[in-house]
């Protein structure tokens, strides 16, 4: 086991528009993308359990000339709205960096 | 300016107008002898003051410090300065504001050109015309939508494609300032007017319009080159210091758009997941493969903005252990009383709204949160009031950070100070509080329609 903070170059979130949420995950080496890729671990329930929100409005997308792998959910709250908290989104990937990979 | 081109050569001075970009970078793109210099002023990112308020996000002194570098090297050489989303929020007062700035640099550089100025505010009545022909369309996630909410927004904009660039070129103009457009139009225009194959001229104009972010390293805010064909784009960075990999220039579609793999524009989608990147030299990478399907109608993006209320902000810490243990409880209790307390206090304020958020529990993720306990030493909470106008919120938030201060809990007998200000006073005026209000596009008829709703202007300089 190893956590994805130790295998990935980067662990990010950011707005994708003011009404969508968007994680990268990515990585230096093509054999680590593919051993988190592979093992599954990064999917539509995992980020639907962390992050509270219905698996089918979870997007996954493995993005191999990037080595990276991107998850993307609906806003809670629009960017900036009243009940927002994070206006730029940056600091949603918070859950994701100690995540154990097999 | 040159037509037919089989290869179009594209500067971008930086990823966001105003952010900045070092002089040599460009300097040295300017040697590379672009076809035109492109540079994006706008984002939704800074949430929605701007566009609510119409005010920019950056100041006079940081757009004048690099539209001066633009304007002193690009008009004498006869390129066109291409620039969208004027201001941050491309409303009719941030390109009047960015347009004030030029018109001001060409007396001090005491150069001369033609500057067309398009604008993308939209008119309330035709959007409410579109809206009950069923031609305005939700998008994921998206607010829901009536006329009462047209009325109520403060600013609308619609996010132009490459027409407004195209049309201003096509009638002489140097330097041509949009109101909101889509990032990439803005380098996409000129590639397009030269009939080169869509597919390599949107994929090239996502990596341009962030600048040097698709660079390995990026430090600071810089300039991009490309050279794009009917087969393929390289792009390099002009700044010595940076390079692009194929990962580097790969992983860029995936920042702030949700699906990497597609990005809609207003005539249609560019889709790179066919694409091969390939190092041309250790700072230089060619992409092949990029596709453009021309979207059935044509839309465009509306982005929209409305008045929420006046806030004034409370900021108190926790050290207390006592009161840690039971923060959640003791927030909710001062919840309780203060509003009560500001009800009977202030019988004349209709609407207003206390809420609490608590740094150390919650804060960042909010309803995001897999962890639900407070685990640390100290907390911060934040109590934000918010009313009808500035003067009732800074009365209420005066009310309430006084009542929660002194706030009992049971295990502590006598009068005890909850909340540690790091102010004084511990009441901050925010202001006005804008919300987006649409995630939609809007269906346009034809190119006449555009014209007529988001109409360019001509002035010699």
């Amino acid at each position: 086991m190893a956590k994805l903070r130790d295998l990935a170059r980067l662990i990010r979130s950011k707005n994708a528009g003011p009404f969508m949420l968007t994680i990268d995950i990515m990585f230096s080496e093509a054999a680590t993308y593919e051993r988190v890729r592979d093992a599954g671990v990064i999917s539509a329930d995992l980020v639907s359990h962390l992050y509270n929100v219905r698996p089918e409005l979870v997007q996954i997308t493995n993005v191999d000339p990037a080595l990276a792998i991107k998850a993307s959910i609906p806003r809670p709250a629009p960017s900036g709205d009243l009940a927002d908290t994070d206006v730029f989104g940056g600091q949603q990937y918070g859950p994701l960096v100690d995540l154990e990979v097999p | 300016m040159a037509t037919d081109k089989h290869e179009i050569r594209m500067l971008a001075a930086t990823g966001m107008l105003g952010s900045g970009f070092r002089e040599a970078s460009f300097l040295r793109g300017i040697e590379w002898h672009p076809d035109f210099i492109g540079a994006d002023s706008g984002s939704t990112d800074f949430g929605p003051y701007c566009l609510g308020s119409g005010k920019a996000q950056f100041s006079q002194r940081a757009y004048a410090r690099d539209l001066r570098i633009l304007l002193r090297e690009a008009v004498p050489r006869r390129i066109p300065v291409l620039i969208g989303s004027a201001g941050t929020s491309g409303a009719n007062s941030h390109v009047d504001y960015l347009v004030g700035i030029v018109r001001d640099l060409a007396k001090e550089l005491g150069i001369h050109f033609k500057l067309a100025v398009a604008h993308s505010e939209v008119d309330k009545g035709w959007l409410k015309a579109k809206y009950q022909a069923g031609q305005v369309i939700p998008l994921e996630n998206a607010p829901s939508l009536d006329e009462r909410v047209i009325d109520r927004s403060t600013h609308i904009v619609a996010m132009m494609g490459t027409e407004p660039f195209r049309w201003a070129l096509e009638a002489g103009a140097d330097v041509v300032i949009t109101g909101r457009s889509s990032d990439t139009s803005i380098f996409a225009a000129v590639p397009m007017m030269n009939g080169i194959n869509p597919g390599p001229v949107w994929h090239a104009a996502k990596v341009l319009e962030c600048g040097a972010a698709a660079v390995t390293h990026r430090t600071v805010p810089d300039c991009m080159f490309a050279w794009v064909t009917d087969d393929y784009f390289i792009v390099e960075p002009p700044a010595p210091d940076y390079s692009c990999t194929p990962q580097s220039v790969a992983s860029h579609t995936l920042y702030e758009n949700a699906d990497p793999y597609s990005l809609v524009e207003p005539m249609g989608v560019l889709d790179t997941s066919q694409c091969s990147y390939q190092s041309t030299s250790d700072r230089a990478v060619k992409v092949t493969g990029s596709r453009f399907t021309k979207a059935e109608k044509y839309t465009l993006r509306l982005e929209s903005a409305e008045l929420v209320g006046y806030q004034s902000v409370v900021l108190g810490g926790v050290r207390d252990p006592v009161i840690l243990e039971q923060l959640d409880d003791w927030v909710a209790r001062v919840k309780v009383a203060g509003e009560a307390r500001v009800k009977a206090l202030y019988p004349e304020i209709q609407d207003f709204a206390l809420t609490f958020r608590i740094y150390g529990k919650d804060g960042v993720m909010g309803a995001l949160e897999p962890v639900r306990k407070i685990e640390g030493h100290e907390a911060l909470i934040v109590i934000e009031a918010l009313a009808p106008s500035q003067e009732a919120a800074n009365a209420i938030a005066a009310t309430i950070s006084h009542f929660a201060l002194h706030y009992a809990v049971p295990q502590w007998h006598g009068l005890i100070s909850v909340l540690a200000f790091p102010y004084a006073p511990a009441e901050l005026v925010r202001g006005p509080v804008y919300r987006f209000n649409m995630n939609h596009v809007v269906q346009i008829d034809d190119e006449a329609e555009l014209k007529r709703e988001f109409p360019i202007t001509f002035e010699s300089l």
